[in-house]
């Protein structure tokens, strides 16, 4: 190549070519550069030599180590697996009673049970079951079904309101929307149901009082019972603790009464594995502990 | 802009908007029922109506004189470096905002088309394409003139080309906006928006291809090779990628024809790809001219450059299995991608080092102005996030990396670090040559973007290694019983300061952005003003008389 002139700086030659006031020196390829690019490709070649590499029509080059990523993966997850089996083989086998019972077990549901939660239950539940307006509060011990382990398992299984043939089946009517209650009895069950939690009512409140609790005893206690306290058959809450759903105010009663109300909570029979759904059952109890 | 056309091409500027106008109606009444189809009928047509009132309004102009062809042609370059920087400052301020809601999600004010899923594309459609591609194509078009001493081939196409092209990033993001998206990243636009992305590009191909056959240097520069490569490239990615049949031809909504795996190897054979003709060879080509030009220094290594240059064009088209590592890919694949990848570095870092020593000889200007010192730390970015690159592609590595913010600060050491610093770097030299200015408006505000955008970059890319390797770490560790010790809202709670300080970072380098536009915007007031015809010093064709070296109608 014909050389251009000495740049001073440097002392290279330029390479003759200029493009608008920009020259291009003649220095070599750094050595360093060379030894670079051949230690990079020769970590290739060992790489493909010993790892599955070129396509070879339908096959391809299996690599000296025999190293597959299905079975790498398959065999890690048994393995985890037979490692938790050592507790988790117990779960499955012993009574809820006998695991509430054994502390060590109890250890790994708490360690266990926090994430499986957190990761599955707690976007609607809250991380620590507190719930939210629209979602129950595991932790209160008020129970809309029961809160004896079984029935918690099986609402967990099933779900409510959900896709499952066996869900069970939450139905708060709209009373107002359908006609069945005039907009004034509404109001005044309304006021009925705020004082049942022994809430502080105002003057128009009280007036209705009376008129409510007919309406109550006429429409609502087959589900919520003779005195507001619920009734686990039909998922119906108590109305007169302090626990609620989608609130106490005048509002939040109005709108449940008036427009009904049918919480959706996903079953998880397919999702989760019988012992994950012991291991969440026995957590679930344990929220309340924290209270 | 309209007096610099002939008539010729002002005729041929109304056929086309006609065309362009009847396409519009066309989408509006295929759009009968899809609000998107209709609505980006009514953008095109819009934008081809005013376009058409605007060369009417200007039609019987006198046209340009003869002597324009013994002179470059500059408009639509400047024309980009504004479009640029509007796009930069909308592109960075969703950017912000997108952090921000990864902060305080509650940001999206309950609105659909506000929510993160939508923002996010128009944010990185908006810096990628809005103000990378833009900056490429206005610098490409300078460059491109200035290296092979001929004027572009004719006024009309590289308006064409900028004006189609940015009616392309605005039915992108409005589609967005409107949840329009194809699913594939960086190539969310829909089937017409892509069909409409490739004719502008075959004629961009076609300005460089015909302005180089007219050359009157021997050789191509570096920087071309550069250029052609990204223009080549992203054409065939573009096209492979986006093959997809619409539900219907009145329906915005399409299906890519590749499934499964195939599709997700296709995709990232294009995401990366993308990252490395779009965001890497076209701001190489833009360093390669704009660096050693102002610090006035020969390129330290021809030989090292061609290394380089066919180093990096061949290893990158085999490294995007690397996005997919543990994944249903074949295992043979993801090897190829990791492999490739790791011998990819060296000419990467080769390239940063050329720039690198192009710079001894001249550090004291490095030192004081702060232009230069613009283009020698996207050089410096480049290299890190080259071997920060390479490191991720390790399937080892890439297990603890993958999923997580690490990725995301990897991403952004080279955008803000490399593209956004070269282009401004590269802006700062190119304004005042373009306005016929001795300088830009102010040097002090270029100092403060300086530090503005390097603060930013660097507070950004921390706190998002930090948070991306604990993500990794919590998402990995395990707990005495055998199972998860966090839950995804524990890393997610872990998260939170980090994206803080990301927001802020980002912050930094907004307003450095918004400090830089208003810079330039200063800068052009200034020419405009003061109306002096400043002598151009050495951005004139150089040194033989060019009038006679060019002919009419070249
Ligand atoms: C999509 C939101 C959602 C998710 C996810 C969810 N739940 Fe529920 N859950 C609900 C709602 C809503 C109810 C109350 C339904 C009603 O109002 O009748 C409920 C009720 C329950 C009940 C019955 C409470 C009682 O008083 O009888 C239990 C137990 C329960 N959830 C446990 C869980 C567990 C364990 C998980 C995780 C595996 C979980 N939930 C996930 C929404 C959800
Ligand atoms: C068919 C059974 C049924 C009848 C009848 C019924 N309820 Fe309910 N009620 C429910 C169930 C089930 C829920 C829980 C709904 C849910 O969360 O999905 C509920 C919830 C409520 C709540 C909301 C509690 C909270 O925690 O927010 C109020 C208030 C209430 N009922 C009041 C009434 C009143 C007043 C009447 C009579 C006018 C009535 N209910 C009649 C079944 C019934
Ligand atoms: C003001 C400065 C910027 C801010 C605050 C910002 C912020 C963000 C945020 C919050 C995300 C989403 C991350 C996530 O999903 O977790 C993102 C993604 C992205 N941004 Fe930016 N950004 C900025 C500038 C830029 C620039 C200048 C470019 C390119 C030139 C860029 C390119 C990208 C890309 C490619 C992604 C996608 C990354 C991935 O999918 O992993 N950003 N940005």
């Amino acid at each position: 190549m014909e050389l251009g002139e000495r740049d001073p700086v440097t002392g290279r030659h330029t390479t003759g070519h200029e493009w608008n006031g920009i020259e291009e020196l003649e220095t070599p390829v750094p050595r360093v550069v060379l030894f670079f690019l051949a230690a990079t490709t020769l970590f290739a070649i060992g790489y493909w030599i010993l790892m599955p590499a070129w396509p070879l029509g339908v096959s391809y080059t299996k690599g000296l180590l025999g190293f597959d990523q299905r079975e790498v993966v398959t065999r890690q997850v048994r393995d985890a697996a037979f490692a938790r089996a050592a507790w988790t083989d117990r779960i499955a086998r012993a009574s809820f009673e006998e695991i509430a019972a054994d502390p060590t077990l109890m250890r790994h549901v708490r360690e266990a049970g926090r994430t499986l939660f957190a990761d599955n239950c707690a976007v609607c539940h809250g991380v620590k079951g507190t719930g939210g307006p629209g979602f129950p509060n595991l932790a209160a011990g008020a129970w809309l079904w029961g809160g004896d382990p079984a029935t918690i398992a099986e609402t967990i299984r099933i779900g409510i309101n959900s896709t499952h043939e066996g869900t069970r089946v939450s139905q708060m009517m709209a009373f107002g929307r359908d006609g069945v209650l005039t907009g004034q009895q509404v109001l005044n069950v309304g006021a009925y149901v705020r004082s049942l939690s022994g809430q502080s009512l105002s003057e128009a409140e009280r007036g209705r009082l009376a008129a409510g609790k007919e309406v109550f005893a006429a429409n609502c206690v087959v589900c919520h019972g003779d005195n507001g306290k619920g009734k686990h058959d039909v998922g119906a809450p108590d109305l007169t603790d302090q626990f609620w759903i989608y609130g106490g105010d005048v509002q939040s009663v109005h709108t449940t009464i008036y427009g009904g109300r049918q919480g959706y909570m996903p079953h998880w029979q397919d999702r989760l594995s019988p012992v994950e759904t012991k291991l969440l059952t026995l957590y679930v109890l344990t929220l309340g502990d924290r209270q | 802009m309209l007096s610099g056309l002939t008539v010729s091409e002002r005729q041929l500027s109304l056929v086309v908007l006609g065309l362009l106008a009847v396409c519009g109606l066309a989408m509006i009444g295929a759009g009968r029922n899809d609000d998107a189809l209709g609505t980006h009928g009514f953008i095109v047509l819009g934008v081809s109506l005013g376009l058409t009132f605007l060369v009417i309004s200007r039609y019987f102009d006198p046209e340009p004189s003869q002597e324009r062809l013994s002179e470059y042609y500059d408009d639509p370059t400047r024309a980009g470096i504004i479009l640029a920087m509007v796009w930069a400052v909308i592109g960075m301020f969703v950017g912000v905002w997108v952090a921000a809601l990864l902060a305080w999600p509650d940001l999206t004010f309950d609105a659909a088309w506000a929510s993160f899923g939508r923002l996010r594309p128009v944010h990185t459609n908006g810096v990628i394409f809005g103000f990378g591609g833009n900056a490429l194509i206005a610098t490409s078009l300078h460059v491109l003139q200035r290296t092979s001493r001929a004027r572009l081939p004719d006024q009309f196409s590289p308006w064409f080309v900028l004006i189609g092209y940015n009616l392309f990033c605005i039915i992108a993001a409005s589609g967005y906006l409107m949840g329009l998206t194809q699913s594939k990243e960086y190539a969310e636009p829909e089937w017409y928006a892509d069909i409409w992305l490739v004719i502008v590009w075959v004629v961009y191909f076609l300005i460089y291809i015909r302005t180089l056959q007219r050359r009157k240097e021997p050789h191509i520069y570096v920087a071309n090779w550069y250029y052609m490569a990204f223009i080549l490239v992203v054409a065939v990615l573009h096209i492979v990628n986006n093959l997809a049949l619409p539900v219907s031809l009145g329906h915005a909504k399409s299906y890519s024809v590749f499934s499964g795996v195939q599709d997700a190897m296709v995709q990232w054979w294009y995401g990366h790809n993308a990252v490395a003709f779009f965001l890497t060879a076209g701001f190489l080509g833009m360093l390669y001219y704009y660096l050693p030009k102002r610090a006035e220094r020969p390129i330290f290594s021809y030989r090292l450059s061609i290394i380089s240059f066919w180093g990096i064009t061949f290893m990158y088209m085999w490294a995007g299995s690397h996005h997919l590592h543990y994944t249903a890919l074949p295992q043979w694949v993801q090897t190829l991608g990791m492999t490739f990848s790791v011998v990819l570095l060296v000419p990467s870092w080769a390239s940063a080092g050329n720039a690198l020593a192009t710079l001894n000889g001249a550090w004291h200007r490095v030192r004081d102005d702060a232009t230069l010192r613009f283009m020698m730390v996207a050089a410096v970015f480049y290299g890190i996030s080259t071997f920060e690159g390479s490191f991720m592609a390790i399937r080892a590595v890439n297990s603890l990396s993958h999923y997580t913010d690490w990725t995301v600060g990897h991403v952004h050491a080279g955008a803000l670090g490399w593209v956004a610093m070269i282009t401004f770097g590269s802006f700062y030299a190119l304004v005042p040559w373009m306005w016929k200015q001795g300088r830009m408006y102010s040097p002090k505000l270029v100092e403060v973007h300086f530090w503005f955008a390097l603060a930013g970059t660097v507070i950004y890319v921390f706190a998002m290694w930090n948070s991306g390797i604990i993500q990794g770490l919590m998402w990995r560790t395990y707990n005495d019983s055998g199972t998860l010790a966090y839950s995804f809202i524990d890393s997610l709670v872990a998260m939170h300061p980090y994206y803080i300080a990301r927001t802020v970072g980002g912050l930094f380098f907004l307003i450095g952005a918004v400090v830089g536009a208003y810079n330039i915007a200063m800068t052009i007031r200034m020419a405009r003003a003061a109306k002096v015809r400043e002598e151009a010093g050495t951005d004139v064709p150089l040194p033989r008389p060019v009038a006679t070296a060019m002919q009419a109608g070249e």
